[in-house]
């Protein structure tokens, strides 16, 4: 077996677009879910949004590119708001319900028929990022080191990508340190006890809704400038469940956790796909595995992980153990 | 209302005060006042409606009806965060410590209108840092006074549950409240810790605060209230000094049972 080749497979995704889109919903999640303990199950929405938002205002109206970003930034709060202000009244579960509800719901609206018009439908948009790419500073051609290397275009959509995530991850820190961050918390430990003292819980949760929303639909975004192209199958509910596993991974609350739980998460599946194949390609498994059971055969290992992270390490990489072990409610 | 004039000494004063869940009236109130710097005891069997009273009044219950002034200002209907930035602070029956914060984190979450608590200020530590380092002080001082100065980088979690209560008294009084409602402050809490508790809530009238407590322990209850007010099924049934209270015969029967072998107290007074 190449294992220079399984490793070298394992990085490029690891620094790839993939990584940072999931960093950047990772990012969003941990606001909400880390430091304000709101469940949201839909993440995927806010994405999907903002994906939706960029594509359907270019597309639709021939407005600039970054108008279009503009647009998918404000559906997210939108949607956040939406969201947020008839449930984050009531017990923390229904947000989780109506999160995991409403993502399916744009989802299943975006690849409808009757919204073909618009959406597209199940063949989604295509042939709207193109201005992002004209604004490209790299030469074309590849770049890179060894068996690790992109073209031109996948460069300049990384380099954008890791920026963004920068950029996140400063907000977060920043957030994280202040009395703001405090609050926010305040309301994950205990929600009553933050209104006793004179915090409007229910605004601070919508606003916390709402940042991590912005956050997630910029990863959004760069999933759909990276394809340029969006449809429906791009925003499938499991996708939050793997967000939530990046951000176990890398550590709940914790400011890098989400980034490098990212690039691990990318390099282990890419790595384990690449491993897979070749072994089945060489026969070790005889009959019993085919080339295709390779994609199937990841996933469940990603399930087992998680189960073993919860298990012995449920602070994750970066978490703070002591924290995680604190549990008297 | 010519009522008024017998309320200027009322920091807390409500009337015609309901909340029924259900076919159950939990509180049903003609009228409640809390004496302006005194410490005054709630009392009354369980399920009287001590907790539901202050979680009303606190915001953290609807009433049906009902209307309630605090410091003359009607805050009826107020909600929870509303009525605490008032000066109306109340603490838990069962403590509600910030368990993944550190104490001195509770403390200083309590502190009132920081401007580092908006999302934008939040950002540039210039705008906060200042408030920051009075508000620890202020938060390192009270933890010193509560006797939890030693804890202050320990994780809420840590603490025992009297050192909740404690922690959960220090952290109403970094609010500056001019009212602090304590739900049980000495249950669950061991006889020596208890007496420093009650000597910090004397301490807390006599710089002018006001104090109303739920208690059941009528020895803690003797020794520092000046006024005690009984609640049973939901009202109140008598109220006065703690001698007088524990001598009138309703109270009596609110805790030992009616005489005379009457019908049972529910179907008695039950809702109609």
């Amino acid at each position: 077996m190449d294992f220079g080749k399984i490793f070298s497979d394992g990085v490029r995704e690891a620094l790839g677009v993939n990584a940072a889109a999931y960093a950047l919903a990772a990012i969003g999640l941990n606001v909400q879910y880390g430091l304000t303990g709101l469940l949201n199950f839909g993440q995927v929405g806010f994405l999907l949004v903002g994906a939706y938002g960029t594509a359907i205002t270019v597309k639709e109206t021939g407005a600039p590119l970054w108008a279009g970003f503009l647009v998918g930034i404000l559906a997210a709060i939108g949607l956040a708001a939406v969201l947020g202000i008839p449930t984050l009244r009531l017990r923390a579960d229904y947000l989780a319900i109506v999160t995991i509800a409403s993502a399916e719901i744009l989802r299943v609206l975006a690849g409808s028929r009757h919204l073909e018009g618009f959406t597209g439908g199940p063949f989604g948009i295509r042939g709207w990022a193109g201005s992002f790419y004209d604004l490209n500073p790299f030469s074309p051609g590849r770049y890179g080191a060894g068996k690790v290397s992109f073209d031109h275009n996948t460069l300049w959509v990384m380099t954008v990508a890791w920026t963004l995530v920068i950029l996140a991850s400063v907000l977060v820190w920043l957030l994280k340190r202040s009395p703001y961050g405090r609050v926010l918390r305040s309301i994950r430990e205990d929600e009553d006890a933050a209104r006793s003292l004179g915090k409007n819980a229910y605004v601070i949760k919508i606003q916390s809704l709402a940042v991590g929303g912005v956050i997630g639909a910029l990863g959004g975004m760069v999933i759909a400038v990276n394809f340029q192209f969006t449809n429906d199958d791009f925003w499938l509910s499991p996708f939050t469940f793997l967000m939530y596993t990046v951000l176990i991974i890398g550590g709940v609350g914790s400011v890098i956790g989400p980034v490098l739980g990212a690039m691990l998460f990318w390099f282990v599946y890419q790595s384990l796909d690449s491993l897979l194949r070749q072994a089945i390609h060489e026969g070790v498994f005889g009959d019993v595995l085919t080339s295709t059971d390779a994609g199937p055969l990841r996933l469940a290992f990603v399930g087992l992980t998680l189960m073993l992270l919860m298990i012995y390490r449920p602070q994750g990489i970066f978490g703070n153990r002591q924290e995680a072990l604190i549990d008297d409610r | 209302m010519s009522a008024d004039a017998t309320t200027n000494g009322a920091i807390l004063q409500a009337r015609g005060m309901r909340r029924a869940f259900g076919g159950l009236v939990a509180v049903d109130v003609e009228s409640f006042s809390v004496m302006r710097g005194s410490i005054t005891a709630l009392i009354g069997p369980n399920g009287a409606g001590k907790t539901t009273l202050f979680n009303v009044l606190t915001g953290f219950e609807r009433a049906d009806h009902g209307e309630w002034t605090f410091d003359d200002r009607d805050v009826s209907g107020w909600p929870a965060y509303r009525i605490a930035r008032a000066g109306m602070v109340r603490t838990f029956q069962i403590p509600k410590a910030l368990a993944r914060m550190s104490v001195l984190e509770n403390m200083k979450l309590a502190a009132q209108t920081q401007r580092g608590e908006g999302f934008f200020p939040a950002l540039l530590r210039r705008l906060w840092c200042d408030e920051e380092a009075r508000i620890e002080a202020r938060g390192v001082e009270l933890l010193e006074w509560v006797g939890l100065a030693k804890q202050r980088d320990d994780y809420a979690g840590t603490l025992s549950g009297g050192q909740r209560k404690l922690l959960e008294l220090g952290r109403a009084l970094m609010t500056n409240p001019r009212l602090v409602m304590l739900d049980e402050p000495t249950a669950g809490v061991n006889p020596a810790l208890t007496e420093q508790l009650l000597d910090r809530i004397r301490s807390v009238r006599d710089e002018g605060a006001t104090v109303l407590f739920v208690e059941h322990d009528m020895d803690v209850v003797g020794s520092i209230s000046d006024r005690v007010i009984c609640m049973a099924q939901g009202s109140v049934i008598a109220e006065g000094t703690a001698a007088e209270v524990v001598a009138d015969p309703q109270v009596i029967d609110a805790y030992l049972g009616e005489r005379h072998g009457e019908a049972a107290m529910p179907t008695s007074e039950g809702p109609t």
